[in-house]
C-alpha cells in the first residue's frame, strides 16, 4: 500500500537525519553529561529509522535498509526540514530537540493503536525510549528558560526560530486519507493538537513564549528540501559510496 | 530428547556484553523458546528481543544465542529477534535485579505498565541505598542507563533505566 509505505519512510527519514544531527555533538558538547545524552539520542534514533526501514524491507518489498539509508538522492527523502538544519548553536538544538521529540512522542503513544500490528508493536517499545528524551528536553528548557536574561533571551530566539520549521513536521502527507480510513495513523491534524498541547505546559513553565502567526515551513514531505540537506547526505554516506556492496 | 529447560540453562551462559553479570534469561530478552511442537525433531527456535531499539549489542548476542544452543546438539537452529513482546524493565527476574545490584547499578523499579515522568527521576543509590538522589542525565554510558547522584553519600552512580 503506497500510502502505509510513504508514510514509514516519513517517520523513518526524520528520525534518522535528526539522528545523524544529533550525532554531530558527539565530542563536542557543552558538558560530558550533554555531549553523552546527544550521542544516545543519535543512538535511538538511527535505531529506530534502521527499524523502520527493515519493516518497509520484510513487510514491503522495499531495499534493504542500508540502501535505503545510503543511497537514496535527496529528492527522494521525506524528511522534514526542522531535521536538516545545521545543529548551529546549543540553544537551537536544544530546542529543535525539544519540538521535534514531543512530536515523536506524541506520534508513536498514537501508533501503539495502529491497525498494523508490527508497527503498533515497535510504537510500545519506543514511546518507552522518547520518555527520556523528552525529560531531557524538558529540563533542559525549563532551566534555561528560567535561568539568566541572557539564556532566556537565546531560548525564546531559538524558538521562534525553529517554530515554523517544527510545524512543518505535520505536513500533510501523500494519502493521509487512506491512512486514517485503515486506521494506521489518525492524521496530522488530530497529531498537532496533541503536540501542542503536550508542549504547552512546558513552555509555560519555562516562561517561553509560541511566536504568533507563524506560518508552517512545508515541502519535506514532498521532496523539496533545504540547502543543508545535500552536503549532509554526502557526509552521511561517504564510507558507503567507497564500495556500496562491501559486507560489514 | 533435548528440552526448553535445557535451552534455558545453556542461555544462562550468555551474557549482556555491556553488563556481564546478568544473563540474556535474566535480563528478560529472551521471549520465546520453541522444541518438539510444530517444529521438525532435532530442531529449536529462540525469539529475543533487544532492550532498546538501538541497542548495538543485540547482533552479538544473537549469534551467541545461536552458538550454545547449537552446542546442545541441535540440528537447526533459528534465532530471531522481534518485537511482538516489546521488552521492557519489569521482565527482569528478581535474580537480574539483584545482579544490577551486585554490578552497582541501581535496578528498575518495578511498575505497573506506565511510567510517571516523575518517576523516571529517583533511583536509590546502590552503595549506602539511600532514596534522596539527583537525576543527573537520563542517559548514560549506555542506552539502558541514566546518570545520577546521591544526595546522602556524595556518590554518583548509574541506574538501569525503568522502561
Amino acid at each position: 500500500m503506497q500510502s502505509l509505505k510513504n508514510f514509514l519512510y516519513t517517520i523513518a527519514d526524520d528520525n534518522l537525519i535528526l539522528g545523524h544531527r544529533n550525532s554531530e555533538w558527539t565530542g563536542l558538547g557543552p558538558v560530558l553529561e550533554e555531549d553523552i545524552a546527544f550521542s544516545s539520542m543519535a543512538q535511538d534514533k538511527v535505531g529506530l529509522a534502521y527499524q523502520l526501514y527493515q519493516l518497509l524491507h520484510t513487510d514491503m518489498g522495499e531495499g534493504h535498509p542500508d540502501k535505503v539509508a545510503f543511497a537514496r538522492t535527496e529528492t527522494e527523502f521525506k524528511c522534514c526540514q526542522l531535521v536538516e538544519y545545521p545543529i548551529g548553536e546549543y540553544d537551537f538544538s536544544l530546542v529543535r530537540h525539544f519540538l521535534f521529540d514531543h512530536a515523536m512522542y506524541e506520534l508513536f503513544s498514537m501508533l501503539t493503536t495502529s491497525a498494523y500490528p508490527a508497527l503498533a508493536q515497535l510504537a510500545v517499545k519506543v514511546r518507552g525510549e522518547l520518555k527520556y528524551h523528552v525529560l531531557h528536553a524538558d529540563t533542559w528548557l525549563k532551566k534555561l528558560g528560567n535561568g539568566s536574561e541572557e539564556s532566556k533571551a537565546r531560548m525564546q530566539s531559538a524558538l521562534n526560530y525553529a517554530y515554523p520549521l517544527a510545524l512543518g513536521t505535520f505536513e500533510p502527507l501523500e494519502g493521509e486519507q487512506e491512512l486514517v480510513q485503515y486506521g494506521y495513523f489518525e492524521g496530522m491534524v488530530v497529531l498537532q493538537e496533541r503536540w501542542l498541547a503536550s508542549i504547552l505546559p512546558v513552555l509555560e513553565t519555562a516562561g517561553l513564549k509560541l511566536p504568533v502567526n507563524a506560518e508552517a515551513t512545508f515541502g519535506g514531505r514532498k521532496g523539496y528540501h533545504t540547502e543543508y540537506l545535500a552536503p549532509l547526505l554526502k557526509e552521511m554516506t561517504e564510507v558507503f559510496s567507497i564500495d556500496p556492496e562491501a559486507e560489514w | 530428547m533435548k528440552t526448553k529447560a535445557q535451552i534455558l540453562v545453556a542461555l544462562q551462559e550468555v551474557k549482556d556484553p555491556e553488563i556481564p553479570v546478568i544473563s540474556v534469561v535474566d535480563l528478560g530478552i529472551i521471549t520465546k523458546i520453541e522444541v518438539g511442537e510444530g517444529l521438525a525433531s532435532g530442531e529449536a527456535k529462540v525469539t529475543m528481543t533487544p532492550t532498546f531499539v538501538g541497542c548495538p549489542a543485540i547482533k552479538h548476542m544473537q549469534n551467541e544465542v545461536q552458538k550454545a544452543v547449537e552446542a546442545l546438539g541441535f540440528d537447526t537452529v533459528e534465532v530471531v529477534v522481534d518485537y511482538t513482546i516489546p521488552w521492557n524493565s519489569n521482565m527482569v527476574s528478581e535474580r537480574g535485579l539483584q545482579q544490577l545490584k551486585d554490578f552497582r547499578l541501581s535496578p528498575p523499579k518495578r511498575h505497573c505498565g506506565t511510567i510517571n515522568m516523575a518517576d523516571l527521576e529517583h533511583a536509590q543509590c546502590p552503595n549506602c541505598f539511600g532514596t534522596n538522589t539527583t537525576l543527573l542525565s537520563p542517559f548514560g554510558p549506555t542506552l539502558c542507563r541514566a546518570m545520577f547522584k546521591c544526595n546522602t553519600c556524595g556518590e554518583g552512580f548509574e541506574q538501569f533505566k525503568a522502561v
